[in-house]
């Protein structure tokens, strides 16, 4: 299988000096769902800014499918590359949930009844259709996110990059939005702190600490090894 | 005097007037406000007329009257001022019940007081009959430039967010036993404010990272597509054009 | 201060219409060279933030209370161009949305609550910096000085428009002194509340600053050691001489300033310069007769009253800090 996205040797370095990518490398395919696993400061989310181009590596290269990151390429990866945020109050900031919703593909230039549809259609993906005139400040957190996934799924992207996705949910909407996950084709790459999910949803795994790729492997042998997952601020409630 | 701001004065019903596209009722209580402010006030009649127009509104848009009058204390600390006048105003050349007190005065507190109760009254109206979001997208179609519009409806969004977090910390430092009373005692309270401002700022930036995430380049996108009638253009413009009607009949006659 | 419709003369809104147009216009352009962009999500989030902290109202003297009017702290945060226009955007919201402020009114409301405490105080804290150490602390007292002369240019601002476009019979200097009197006081929470907040974002990131992005890292002093004494005594002295030299003003050529106007033409000449008349004289103290001497007298007590609450509060402020180690 091709990749969808991948990085090479990505390097990163705050203003202040201080290092946030040492040298990432890795792949994913289309289809793959991958869960990107690691301590707070490892990086992750720094990584997951790079990869539709909104921070740019200092040394490496980004490659989404055939286009390698650079200023003309980035409008198109940015399409491409579906970024859902860690807090949807900073993704959700248009007036209404279908202006919202509408945002992505009006500018790359649909309107009228086109862009209806997509909204539409993007909006049921998620099962949020009756949310279209809610304001988002007046929804639940598992609205919110289900609606900011839906913003970004109104761009076809090829691969979702989900930062954090079932933090603050309450079970019940955790079940929603794993469900709705499991629904979608897209290659993803799923940032998270909520290990169980992680092993529902993912056949693959990543750590990442200290700005690096620690470990890459089957989902259920890292999961599985509690000397690893120790070494890097994680554990398992259960045993795998 | 700020603490009335944002509590949205919006009043849900389904009458008609709930239902007219914003733009038209901007532009319309606009154009009515500005009509009475322009009419001369010795038409006492004229703001009769007016004044009946308004009650049929609310009548038809289905807001209780209290609520209205309620909402109308707002304008109080000016009418207060304007009772004042006929004491304070100078010129001293009529009396009642052997008070002397001043024509001009007396004017221009039935001056005030018909004009900043017309034109509050309208503006309540406005809002009760139209959420806020949509009162700025009404003003967005009204050829309001681009960026302003969108700027205040970033305002519109975050307002709640913003104010829900500075009341998060009110209760924090309440919790805490703080209870200040004098200016000397604000510090804890200007600190939180200075807080809020970098949190807010860093909302900003990560808002913009998540706009350019999905294609922003600069320049809102036209996301709009149902404009007004001409029905409902009509429908709405009809208060305006009794209003002009009256003040121009108003100076005409003086 | 969101003054209704009706309240001055559609001369006067239009003026001030036209004067905010312009300036709001030329601050869009410059605020789109500073920040880009960004603009639309900064700006707006800047003015919610504006809009939010003129709803929280702080403790002024045994559970009476302010609200912040924060032209000059979004001037001294953003930039002047920046500022006026966000708090632009929340005064027009304001009006067409919360119903505060009459629609006829947005020229001079605008002009007064937006532009002139946003580019004034900015004038007022540029000025005010160069007096004072170049440091954290310099910047601290800057902000709490200008922003309470903004308050007092707005005031100064409404009852000029007055003088032109007054619909009722109450002359000039009454309005002036009676405005900047009660405005100068209302400066005092104003400045306090603003310098404590830029102190308060001085020590986190102090790259949010527009009025201190010249300062390296280095001479920025953490914000306890404002050095509070020099905002106490600076705050006093200006406004002793706001006070004074304000009622002097009225005094000195009230006849000659609304001579002037009628010549003009923008007072009709029905209106008399009859002071004496009234009973309601905010400034002028009952049973004196000498106009002048009166307005005078009351300057001076206010001032006096102004540096006791001023003297009061501060050395509350310094006892604070004296909380042992």
């Amino acid at each position: 299988m091709s990749s969808a996205l991948s990085t090479t040797d990505l390097h990163y370095s705050y203003p202040d000096g201080q290092a946030a990518l040492s040298g990432v490398s890795f792949s994913i395919s289309s289809g793959e769902r991958l869960a990107l696993l690691g301590p707070n400061g490892a990086g992750k989310t720094t990584l997951a800014l790079h990869l539709n181009g909104i921070k740019r590596g200092d040394r490496g290269l980004v490659q989404v499918g055939d286009l390698k990151l650079d200023d003309r390429t980035v409008g198109e990866i940015r399409r491409r590359i579906g970024l859902v945020f860690q807090n949807p109050d900073d993704q959700l900031f248009m007036p209404t949930v279908s202006q919202d919703v509408a945002f992505g593909p009006a500018n790359l230039g649909m309107t009228g009844g086109h862009l209806d549809g997509v909204v539409r259609g993007a909006l049921a993906a998620v099962g949020a259709e009756e949310l279209r005139r809610r304001v988002p400040h007046h929804l639940s957190g598992g609205e919110r996110r289900r609606v900011a996934l839906a913003t970004v799924l109104a761009m076809e992207p090829s691969v979702l990059v989900l930062d954090e996705p079932t933090s603050g949910l309450d079970p019940a909407g955790r079940r929603e939005l794993i469900g709705v996950l499991e629904t979608l084709p897209m290659a993803q790459l799923v940032i998270t702190h909520d290990l169980p999910f992680a092993h529902e949803l993912c056949e693959r795994t990543l750590i990442m600490d200290g700005g690096r790729i620690v470990a890459d492997g089957k989902t259920a042998e890292i999961l599985g090894d509690e000397a690893l997952l120790k070494m890097h601020r994680l554990e398992m409630p259960y045993r795998v | 005097m700020g603490a009335g701001h944002a509590h949205a004065i919006y009043v849900h019903e389904h009458s008609f007037v709930h239902h007219l596209p914003p733009e038209t009722k901007v532009l319309s209580v606009l154009l009515f406000v500005t009509a009475t402010a322009l009419t001369p006030r010795e038409a006492i009649w004229a703001f009769a007329v007016y004044g009946a127009a308004e009650a049929l509104l609310v009548v038809f848009a289905r807001v209780p009257f209290r609520f209205v009058l309620s909402r109308l204390l707002a304008v109080a600390p000016f009418v207060v001022f304007a009772l004042f006048l006929p004491f304070i105003g100078e010129g001293k050349d009529v009396s009642l019940a052997g008070i002397a007190l001043s024509s001009e005065g007396v004017w221009s507190m039935w001056n005030i007081l018909a004009k900043a109760i017309l034109g509050a009254t309208a503006s309540i109206l406005l809002a009760a009959t139209t959420e806020v979001p949509d009162i700025v997208k009404g003003f967005g179609r009204l050829r309001v430039p681009p960026v302003i519009t969108a700027i205040a409806s970033f305002m519109i969004r975050y307002l709640e967010v913003i104010s829900g977090e500075l009341a998060r910390m009110r209760t924090a430092m309440t919790a805490r036993g703080y209870d200040p009373r004098w200016l000397s005692q604000a510090r804890p309270i200007a600190s939180s404010a200075g807080t809020l401002f970098v949190r807010s700022y860093e909302r900003g930036e990560r808002v913009y990272d998540a706009m350019l995430s999905r294609g922003y380049t600069g320049a809102m996108p036209a996301i709009d597509s149902r404009s007004a009638s001409a029905r409902e253009w009509a429908a709405a413009l009809i208060l305006p054009l009794l209003a002009g009607a009256t003040a121009i009949t108003a100076f005409v006659t003086l | 201060m969101h003054a209704p419709d009706g309240f001055l003369t559609a001369g006067t809104a239009v003026a001030t219409g036209a004067i905010s147009v312009s300036t709001v216009t030329i601050a869009l352009k410059q605020a789109k060279e500073q920040i880009a962009e960004k603009m639309v999500p900064l700006a707006g989030i800047a003015a919610a933030f504006v809009f939010a902290a003129q709803m929280f109202n702080f403790p002024v003297a045994g559970g009476t209370t302010g609200h912040l009017l924060g032209g000059a702290l979004a001037a001294i945060l953003l930039g002047p161009h920046v500022g006026a226009l966000v708090v632009t955007v929340v005064v027009v919201v304001q009006a067409l949305a919360f119903a505060d402020g009459g629609f006829t009114a947005l020229g001079y409301n605008v002009l007064n609550m937006a532009i002139i405490p946003a580019y004034g105080g900015f004038a007022a804290y540029a000025g005010f910096r160069r007096l004072l150490p170049q440091n954290g602390g310099g910047v601290v007292a800057a902000t709490g000085l200008a922003a309470g002369v903004s308050v007092i240019f707005s005031a100064a601002a409404f009852s000029i428009q007055w003088l032109f476009g007054a619909t009722a019979p109450v002359p000039f200097d009454t309005v002036f002194g009676a405005m900047v009197g009660v405005h100068t006081l209302i400066g005092i929470g104003e400045g306090v509340i603003s310098a404590l907040t830029v102190a308060a974002v001085l020590s986190s990131r102090p790259d949010l600053v527009f009025g201190a992005r010249e300062l390296d890292r280095a001479r920025l002093e953490p914000a306890s050691r404002v050095p509070l004494r020099a905002f106490v005594i600076g705050s006093v002295v200006v406004t002793m001489l706001v006070a004074t030299v304000v009622s002097q003003f009225a005094v000195d050529d009230p006849d000659g300033l609304e001579a002037v106007a009628e010549d003009a033409g923008f007072i009709s000449s029905g209106q008399e310069h009859g002071f004496s008349d009234s009973i309601f004289a905010d400034y002028a103290t009952d049973g004196i007769n000498n106009e002048s001497l009166s307005l005078a007298v009351a300057g001076i007590a206010g001032t006096i009253i102004t540096l006791a609450v001023g003297y009061g509060l501060f050395r509350a402020l310094r006892q604070r800090e004296k909380v042992p180690e």
